[in-house]
Order: C-alpha cells, then structure tokens, then sequence
C-alpha cells in the first residue's frame, strides 16, 4: 500500500484529503486509480501534473516503477521560463 | 537502444573545456536571422488594432471600410477564430487573449487585426476599423481586486472558499507542521510586509513571425519562440489545423526568459494569411510587447517567521498574493512552493493567492514567481539574524535545508547543493572586503526546481567524417556549443568537427520548449545516447572494414580498433575513414535518441552584493556582485557563468528599475525602453561567478539546469544591502530613488 500525499490546490479533486492510500506499481496505475477514486481528478490529468517519487520529480515518464516504500507527492505541472 | 541515465563519473577531455561559441560570427556579424529578418513573395504586413481601455465591453466592430481600402487583403476579428477548444478553458482563454471575445479585459487587449500590402495601408486601415466600446469598471492592484466589491474580471472563476464569483481563481496552501506551536516556541517573530511591481522579462527583439496557411490547411510559420513544437501544436489547436500541416521554425531568438513560450500575435498571423491566402509578416512594436505580451506578476506578501536565540527558525508562515492577468494561472502557487525551498523549517505554512486584474495574460519569467518570494523571505530571514544579533549568513547555514528535509512544496529533499553554496560564501573574498561610507551589503538564497521533459535528437555522420546534430530545443544561452561539445566528447572527435543545428517541427519528433532550464540537460542526455547508438553503428562498419568480428571491436579516442587475438596489429579506422567508406559499407551512418529526461535535480544559489546609496538622490549603484550556484557539471563553464551574470544583470534591473506603471484608468504609461529601464551595461559592476559542481544523480554526466536559479536572489540580496546601506528596512520593489527617499522620510 502506498501513501500518496496530494499537494495544495490539487486537494479540491480528492475531497480535501492531503494523503491516501492505494495499491500501485507504477505512476500510471496511481493516477488511475486516483481517477476511478475521485472523478474530479481525472481533468487535471490533461491540465498537467507531476509525481515526486522519494524527492525526484518525474512529469511525463508515467511508467516508473514506485518502490513500496516511497514516499510519493502528486503536484501540479509546472512550468519554468 | 535502452540507456542507463545515472551518473557515472566519466573523465572528460572536452566537457569542461570553453571553445568558441559557433553561432559567434553569425551574430556578430549580422549573418544571424532572428523573427523579423525572413521574407517571402507577395508577403503582407500584419497588424494588431488593440483596447484603449482596461476593461470594455464590445459592443461592435464594424471592419467593412477597412475591408473596402485598397491594398487591404484581409480584416479579422473574433468572428475568424471560431472556439476550436473542445472545452478546454486554458485553450480558449489563450484564443481569447490572442484576440478579444467580446470583452477587452486590459488596456492593449487584441480586438482586430489586419493583412495588407505595406505597412502604411495596413495602418490606414486599422484606424477605418470602428470599435464601439462600453467602459466598465476595472481593477489594476493586486490587493484591491481580492476586496469586496471589486470589479469581477472573469465569470467563470469563483473563490474556492465562498464559491461565488471572485477574482481569486486559485488558492494554494502547503506546508507541513504546526506553526502555532512553531511560534510559540519562537524567543522572536518578525512580522513584514513585502511588495513587488510587474515587470517585463525586457527581451530586445520583439515577437515576430510569418505565416503562411493555404485553403488546404497546410501551412508555415517562422517565428522566434523558445518552442516550435508547442507552437505548432498550440497554432494547430485553436485553428483547427492538422499539427502534421503546420511547420514551425524557430529563428534565432533575441531573448525569451520565458516570455516566448507563450503565442501572442502567431494565430493571428496564421488566420490573417488563410483569409488572405497570402504570406503574412507580424512585428510586435516595443509598445505592444509592453502591452500586451506577457509580463510577471506584482505582488503582495505577508511573512511572518519565529526564531530561537540559538537561530532555530522555528515556524514560518507566508500569504503570497500573485496577480495573473486577466485570465487563471498558477503564478501565486508557484510563489508558495518555491517560498521556504531554502530552509530546513519544522513548522511551515505557505499560502498563495492566484488574482485576476486587468492587466495582461501573466508568463513566465525566468524561474518565474521565485524571485518575489525569495525577496519577501530573504528579506525576512535577514530581520531575523538582526534581531537575534546573529550574522546573516550564519542564520541561513543554521537552518539551511540538506538531504533529508522537507521541501515547502512538499517532497523531501535527496542530495542538494544550498549547503555548499552557504559554505563557499561566507568563505568568499567579497564577505570580508571593507565596506565605505553609505554603503551596505546583503546576501540571498534562491531555490529553481529546473525541468527535464521530451527531447529527441538526430546526428548524422557526413562522409567527410563532419557531423551535423539536429536537436528540437531553441539555443537561447549557448546550448549548440554545450551539445557539440558532448557529440564530440563521446565520439572522440574535435569539438569543430560537429555542427549544432536547430531542427524545425517537420524534422524531428516532438520537443518540450526551451523552458524550465532544460535545453543542455535533456538535449544533453539525448546526444549522449544519440552518440552512442552511432557509435554502434560505426563498430558494425568497422567490423565490416577490418573482417573481424563485431565482438572484437572496441571505440576508443574517435577510432574502431580490433582487440583479442590476432587482431591486435590491426591500424585502428578513424571515424573519418569510415564514415567515407560508408556508401558501400551499408549508406548513411547516424544516431537517434529518444528521450523522456525527468529528475532534472534541483538547484540552489546564494549571492552576495554590495551597494552604495546617495542618501540625498535616493539614487542606487551596485558595486560588487557575486553569484555562487550549483551547476552540477558545467559543460561549457563560459556558458554556466554567462547564465548567472545574466540572471543577476536582470534581477538587479528588476530590484532598482524595473516597473510597469499603470495609471487611474488602468492604462500603461511607460511602454517603451526609455520609461521602463533595464540595466545597461554602464549600470552594472562586473559580476563575479563561482560554479559549484555537484552532480546530478540522474544524469551521466551529472548536469543540472543553470539557466534560472541565478534571478532568485537578487532582489533580496539588493534589497537587504540597500537596507543595511540606508538603515532602514526596504520592502518595495524596486528601490526606485523615490522610494528609497520615502523610506528614509518614513523612518
């Protein structure tokens, strides 16, 4: 079981949890799972989001294995200049 | 081919080194060809008819005297950019800031546009064009547009909290701990307010393209941008085109800083060339890029911070309000997860307010949204060794964040580079040297994540052994020299004998923009592999060449050499005499790589400045500057330090100059270069640079982004100087000469 904390303004999509439980492998899986579990998720998957796996921001590479015990943040996308 | 992208402490003979920058002479010489210098047969110049008012309804515009003046082939409006968004709000609010819908939201907002044979016709025929306006009413300041009963800028945004209608279109709170226990721990608090004025990332060429799209919805687009594919894929989008159909090539570009990854007269040009069926040239004048492209945020910043007598910092908490424009964007989250990005802090509480104004579509501006905090935090941080009679430097190492920590954005930290960034200051000459009279220095920290993203990069092997790469990443600060230096450390060659290009949308597979300080780091790591897999195919060739085994062939210094028994006399085959042997040894000999380049490795900076003050003018000059940052492997360290000196020549620009003035009536009244001063050259001391090389795990080289932690300190690391100079703490940005003098009146 993994603890995905959910950052900021991202918290409004999951009810206002900052942190749930769920089975997954990959971040694919998570995201999914986050989408079947809070429908109001799923639209910030095309406006953009990230995923810091033990501190590592990973943006588009949604294939990363998740180790069991990482800790993992969902944030926005963001953009630099 | 797969690819290992961790760190292997490689030696280098090439990496490191400063050659000369290939695309020198192009510059110097004129030979270069930025956005404006392309033109094509029976072009026609487009212009841009723009809001005299901050915020109007428009009622009508009537175009038909326009569209009758001789010369003029084309007039469109919002009726000729139908919402192709499918429901996407980001989409269309971009169509609509592209081109008013109904509403001017900020004084220079698009409202019609039109193609014609010069220059001269296509003026008359802007002022034929009839807008009948009603003013409503508007809103410029950040803090009065989050008041009751401020003018509503968007109806689609409501406040988070209460649900109605607001303009405050994002709310962002983070942090971790408990800052009221946090504070009651605290032997002090220090309490500020901070403000900052928007500016403009002041790129010299303005926006410029030309567009050519044909009643079959194919079409061309030259244009400067700091991303052709995003470009095309935007462009693509709003006019419904085929992405395939549309080629976009970058010109060389004369300064972003983040203000070209965003499109602004580019579908008007697209949609002005398919009603004209003609080529059409845009040129943004200095007054509209002033107007109507996009500048920062101006801010508003609460902090408040909690310290032990020891220089424990133990709470800290921030409300940071960030105006947007007039349409939603992330500018004041972005304020809040960079906020506290420097320190090990137990008990945070940052909190950011994204607010709709009416002033233009905010963009990005070099690690945009970090300065602005970093100055409402350096600011107070300095107010806390004050207080504490601690040296300011020494209160940052105390609490400066390390493997481990957690970052105010959330994760925890692995291995980072603010730590030794502290270390080489407090040990640098500059802290030690002898201040004079009316002169006071300042020191900041500043924290950029940096991004990696898509690239993907093409090299190919000429039959003269010359190589020609072909990357998708706008070179804005020397990236061709850094990727030629790369192919050739990892074929073994002369850095002169690989040639860098900038390949257009039609050539290569897609390309995040040049954004986020990623150019060298994800071109980078996709050229290195590039290289490699054509080094592959050099082997197999060579293998040919020699009659020996594949298995038998090893690169080495640039050369195929056979190893193991009975092939040890062997000559080796230079790249050179395979590469010419190569029609009959099987044709063509090139790499590819195709990379998703994440875990960029984040980047720390910490400047020192001193200043000197006229305590009667209120006038400022910088007299000494350093920057320390974490490069991880500086490629090309003329490049790395050319990246800090201008993220600090900017920052100073923007903590002494640097403002856009809006009047009463929500109207810009300085958009040019003489009422919106950047630094020039005379302004600025030399400033010295230190490059700290600590690797990034997740590149083989060990390269971080270096393009925009370098405008995090500076205005802190001015503004507390300034402050130290005058005695009196400066919470204004910019420290005009008039607001220095009002400070001291005030104290």
């Amino acid at each position: 079981m993994l603890r995905v904390n959910i950052g900021g303004s991202l918290r409004t999509a999951v009810e206002g949890a900052d942190a749930i439980d769920l089975e997954a492998e990959t971040i694919d899986e998570l995201l999914r799972s986050l989408s079947l579990r809070y429908p109001r998720f799923e639209p910030l998957l095309k406006s953009g989001i990230a995923v810091a796996i033990n501190g590592e921001i990973y943006r588009d590479n949604w294939y990363v294995k998740i180790p069991l015990d990482a800790e993992v943040f969902i944030l926005p996308r963001i953009q630099g200049g | 081919m797969g690819h290992d992208t961790k760190f292997t402490n490689q030696e280098f003979k090439l990496v490191g080194t400063r050659p000369a920058r290939p695309d020198g002479v192009d510059k110097v010489t004129g030979r270069a060809r930025y956005g404006a210098d392309i033109s094509a047969p029976g072009q026609l110049v487009g212009l841009v008819l723009r809001s005299p008012y901050a915020h109007a309804k428009i009622k009508k515009i009537d175009i038909s005297k326009a569209e009758k003046l001789k010369g003029v082939k084309a007039v469109i409006t919002d009726a000729d950019l139908p919402d192709n968004t499918k429901g996407n709000r980001d989409l269309l609010d971009i169509l609509e800031n592209c081109m008013a819908r109904g509403r001017a939201l900020y004084d220079g907002h698009a409202v019609a546009a039109v193609a014609a044979i010069d220059d001269q016709t296509a003026r008359k025929a802007l002022k034929l064009i009839k807008v009948s306006y009603e003013k409503l009413p508007h809103v410029t300041d950040v803090d009065e547009a989050l008041k009751d009963g401020a003018p509503i800028i968007q109806d689609f945004v409501v406040d988070p909290r209460t649900k109605k209608n607001s303009n405050l279109c994002k709310l962002t709170t983070l942090g971790h701990g408990d800052i009221d226990a946090g504070f009651a721990e605290a032997d002090y608090i220090v309490e500020q307010s901070f403000k900052t004025e928007q500016t403009h990332q002041g790129y010299i060429e303005p926006h410029a393209c030309l567009a050519t799209l044909g009643p079959d919805g194919a079409g061309e687009l030259w244009v400067t941008t700091q991303g052709p594919f995003a470009f095309r894929s935007t462009c693509a989008e709003l006019l419904g085109l085929d992405i395939s159909k549309l080629k976009v090539t970058s010109s060389e570009i004369g300064g972003g800083f983040g203000g070209k990854t965003h499109v602004w007269v580019e579908p008007l040009a697209l949609a002005l060339s398919r009603k004209a069926n003609r080529p059409v040239k845009m040129v943004m004048s200095r007054d509209e890029v002033f107007r109507a492209s996009g500048p920062t945020s101006s801010t508003s910043i609460d902090v408040k911070m909690g310290v032990k007598k020891d220089g424990t910092i133990t709470a800290a908490h921030a409300v940071l309000r960030y105006h947007n424009g007039a349409f939603p964007g992330f500018w004041g989250m972005l304020g809040a997860m960079t906020s506290f990005a420097c320190y090990d802090i137990k008990n945070i509480k940052p909190v950011g307010y994204d607010v709709l104004v009416n002033r233009p579509k905010v963009a990005a501006y070099r690690a945009p949204s970090a300065p602005m905090a970093a100055f409402a935090i350096e600011s107070t941080v300095d107010m806390l060794a004050h207080k504490i009679g601690m040296k300011p430097i020494d209160l940052r190492i105390k609490n400066a964040a390390k493997e481990g920590s957690r970052a105010s954005y959330g994760p925890t930290y692995g291995p980072i580079g603010i730590g030794p960034t502290l270390d080489a200051a407090k040990n640098h000459p500059h802290m030690r040297a002898k201040l004079k009279k009316n002169q006071g220095r300042g020191m900041a920290c500043g924290f950029w994540f940096n991004f990696g993203g898509q690239t993907c990069v093409d090299l190919n092997i000429g039959t003269d052994g010359s190589v020609n790469l072909i990357v998708g990443t706008v070179d804005v600060g020397g990236s061709r020299a850094s990727l030629s230096l790369i192919a050739a450390e990892e074929l073994g060659i002369a850095y002169e004998q690989v040639k860098t290009n900038i390949g257009d949308t039609a050539s290569l597979g897609h390309n995040d923009m040049t954004d986020g300080s990623r150019g060298t780091f994800s071109s980078g790591m996709a050229t290195i592999f590039a290289a490699r897999n054509a080094i592959e195919v050099l082997k197999e060739r060579a293998s040919k060449m020699m009659d020996v085994p594949l298995e038998a062939i090893v690169w080495e210094n640039g050369t195929a050499k056979a190893i193991g028994k009975g092939h040890s006399n062997m000559a080796p085959l230079s790249l050179k005499e395979i590469a010419a042997a190569a029609p009959k040894t099987g044709g063509p000999i090139a790499g590819h790589k195709e990379v998703v380049a994440d875990n960029a490795g984040v980047s720390f900076a910490s400047h020192i400045c001193d200043v000197e003050v006229d305590p009667e003018t209120g006038s400022t000059r910088v007299i000494r500057y350093t920057v320390i940052q974490d490069a991880g492997k500086a490629i090309h360290p003329d490049y790395v330090e050319g990246q800090f000196q201008g993220g600090a020549a900017q920052g100073i620009g923007w903590a002494l100059n640097e403002e856009s003035i809006y009047d009463k009536n929500g109207i810009l009244q300085n958009p040019g270069f003489l009422d919106y001063r950047i630094p020039v050259c005379s302004d600025l001391p030399f400033i010295d640079t230190q490059i700290l090389e600590i690797p990034n795990p997740n590149h083989p080289y060990g390269v971080r982004g270096v393009g925009e932690t370098s405008i995090v300190p500076p205005l802190a690391a001015i503004g507390n100087a300034v402050s130290n100079a005058v005695g009196v703490r400066m919470s204004h940005i910019p420290m005009s000469p008039m607001r220095i003098l009002k400070a001291l009146d005030d104290a």
